[in-house]
């Protein structure tokens, strides 16, 4: 029998394997189907100081193995998030990762001390949000803007601090490296890559929003290559994501360099792809003779 | 439970009208949950995002469902591959559906072209006391008429080109309709500018009125926000609610048609 158990900046998690923030709410639906304390944790709905009502509709577009979201940050806000959801996840033995988000500095590091004050494990920290049309993702684009909101969130975040990516960049190894020099404890990548899909009869975008976040297998590849180059670059734990639909996924990207995994848009094409990677990456790591699922993080072996 | 995700052994398939396919399902356990109104999210295998489905009919005795759909693109079409013996993975039942009125209340449903499904297991709660009002291109595209005639329910069919029945617009029929009869409750779904009308004929007539709303999914649970459309809060303000959860169905004065 392997040893599932992983831990990612101290924090201890029953398996590798979170859901990704936005596909997964905060567990309440998908807990109807299964008992969601099975999963190593959970990466809730990315929340912003006060509710948000997000982008109008359509808010998703299939594309050849993938889908586009621009659901633009729809939450009920920090408030609701400690005193509503939290409250419900607290009662389940699962570990907890608040997603924040923002649109300014003032906000993020409001948004930060909120969440951190309050009982979740870690604090995912969203620069990478391509659906909003200020702040978002463009605080993840460059080293600098990365390094000033990281090390002003690290000031007043009181749980170990998760900075997730965006892919939408030319170097992602320097932007990690830069997430790690302020004081992130970890990262997470890749949150969506920006797209477009167009009706050709009507000439429209399909998304109300013209442009969305892709993700689901048609990202797979990319991610792979991303985790990698980041885990050649920064010496804090990596958590993957983008594209894992199997526990052989789960298994790629952990070799690729990540401690931990997270599940987004599997989800929709099957409620139960996280419990089936869980399973299938556990009875592979003991096929393999491992004492600990930990010793598959970046055992890839380069060309 | 409220939902439970079940393959569903295709037991009976009919092309009903060209391009619209009727499947009765093997589906004991989503059968025995579903209300009216409900839906079902389908897999489409070589496809990433299962597709919306109305339940058209269900039986919790005899276990078995019923979903009628139309050929629009990709996964339906993939959809209407399916042979009798194989599987279907479904994943259901989803959503709030109809509202239902003791069944001797006088009830009116009006449906446009493949809207028409989810109406048919209100007209076997009403029976003679349901009204169906339902639009089509032609003759030839008419479906489910003489299904909900089985349940005892009076069926007017509109066309557009007047092969058949009335010609001209469901809302047409549904102003003489509300003119000469009285009735207790209106049902709908189809497209939004015919419910956004319909919506004002039952408001004119103060009655209440219940539309099913479509939207693009992709959990279908409630868990994404992928399929958020406009509704009015009481405060006079708008909120974006989820259809797959607190809809399909919702009190029409609380829909924003925009
Ligand atoms: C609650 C609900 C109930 C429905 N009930 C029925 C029914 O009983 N019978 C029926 O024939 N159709 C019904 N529809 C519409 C049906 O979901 C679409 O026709 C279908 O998804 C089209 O899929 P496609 O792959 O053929 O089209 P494509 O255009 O190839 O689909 C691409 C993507 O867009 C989505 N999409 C496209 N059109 C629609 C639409 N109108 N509504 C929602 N998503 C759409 C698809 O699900 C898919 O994700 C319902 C929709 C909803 C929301
Ligand atoms: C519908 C939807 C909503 C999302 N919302 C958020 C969010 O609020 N915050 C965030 O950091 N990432 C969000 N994401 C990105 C995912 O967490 C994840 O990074 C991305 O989808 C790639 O993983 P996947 O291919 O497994 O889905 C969202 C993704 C989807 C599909
Ligand atoms: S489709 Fe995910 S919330 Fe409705």
């Amino acid at each position: 029998m392997t040893d599932m158990k992983v831990s990612i900046a101290g924090v201890e998690m029953k398996n590798p394997i979170i859901t990704a923030s936005g596909a997964f709410g905060y567990g309440m639906e998908y807990n109807e189907m299964y008992p969601i304390e099975k999963l190593g944790g959970i990466s809730c709905k990315g929340t912003t100081l006060h509710e948000r009502q997000g982008n109008p509709g359509p808010r998703i577009a299939e594309t050849p193995a993938g889908m586009l979201n621009s659901v633009g940050l729809q939450n009920p806000g920090s408030e609701a998030f400690v005193n509503t959801y939290l409250p419900w996840l607290r009662q389940r033995d699962i570990t907890v990762i608040a997603n924040i988000a923002g649109h300014s500095l003032d906000e993020y590091r409001e948004v930060a001390r909120r969440v951190s004050d309050a009982n979740v494990d870690l604090v995912e920290l969203n620069i990478s949000c391509p659906n909003v049309k200020e702040g978002g993702m463009s605080f993840g684009t460059s080293c600098e803007s990365v390094e000033t909101v990281v090390s002003e969130v690290r000031k007043v975040c009181n749980r170990p601090l998760i900075v997730k990516l965006t892919p939408n960049v030319t170097d992602i190894g320097a932007i990690a490296q830069a997430a790690e020099a302020a004081g992130a404890d970890a990262v997470s990548l890749i949150n969506t890559i920006t797209g477009m899909r167009i009706d050709i009869r009507t000439r429209r975008p399909i998304l109300k929003n013209n442009i969305g976040g892709l993700s689901g297998p048609a990202v797979f590849p990319v991610a792979v290559r991303m985790v990698r180059e980041v885990y050649k670059k920064v010496n804090i734990p990596i958590i993957g994501m983008g594209g894992v639909s199997t526990w052989e996924d789960a298994a790629e990207m952990m070799m690729a360099g990540a401690a931990a995994i997270q599940v987004g848009a599997a989800l929709f094409r099957d409620p139960y792809a996280p419990i089936k990677i869980i399973e299938g990456l556990e009875a592979f790591a003991s096929e393999q003779g491992l004492s600990s699922v930990t010793e598959l993080t970046g055992s890839v072996q380069e060309w | 439970m409220r939902y439970v995700q079940e393959h569903c052994t295709l037991i009976y398939k009919e092309e009903i009208a060209k391009g619209v396919f009727s499947f009765t399902l093997k589906a004991p356990q989503i059968a025995s949950k579903t209300q009216c109104g409900q839906f079902v999210n389908v897999l489409c295998d070589p496809f990433q995002l299962r597709r919306p489905i109305s339940i058209g009919g269900f039986d919790a005795q005899a276990g078995i469902l019923r979903l009628v759909f139309e050929v629009r693109g990709k996964g339906t079409e993939w959809m209407a591959t399916l042979e009798e013996g194989q599987a279907l993975d479904l994943l259901g039942p989803l959503g709030h559906g109809f509202p239902l009125l003791d069944s001797g209340k006088k009830a009116v449903m009006i449906g446009g072209g493949i809207g028409t499904p989810p109406l048919l297991p209100l007209c076997r709660h009403y029976g003679r006391n349901a009204t169906v009002i339902s639009g089509f291109r032609s003759a030839s595209a008419v479906i489910l008429k003489e299904d909900a005639e089985a349940f005892g329910a009076r069926t007017i069919v509109c066309t557009d080109d007047g092969s058949t029945g009335f010609h001209g617009f469901t809302t047409q029929a549904l102003e003489e309709e509300l003119k000469n009869g009285t009735y207790d409750v209106v049902y709908t779904c189809g497209p939004k500018i015919m419910m956004k009308k319909v919506a004002e004929l039952a408001k004119a007539h103060n009655i209440r009125c219940f539309v099913s709303m479509e939207e693009r999914m992709a959990c279908g649970v409630g868990a994404c926000l992928g399929c958020a459309c406009k509704t009015k809060t009481e405060d006079g303000g708008t909120a974006m609610t989820r259809v797959c959860m607190n809809g399909p169905v919702f009190e029409a004065s609380e829909v924003d048609f925009e």
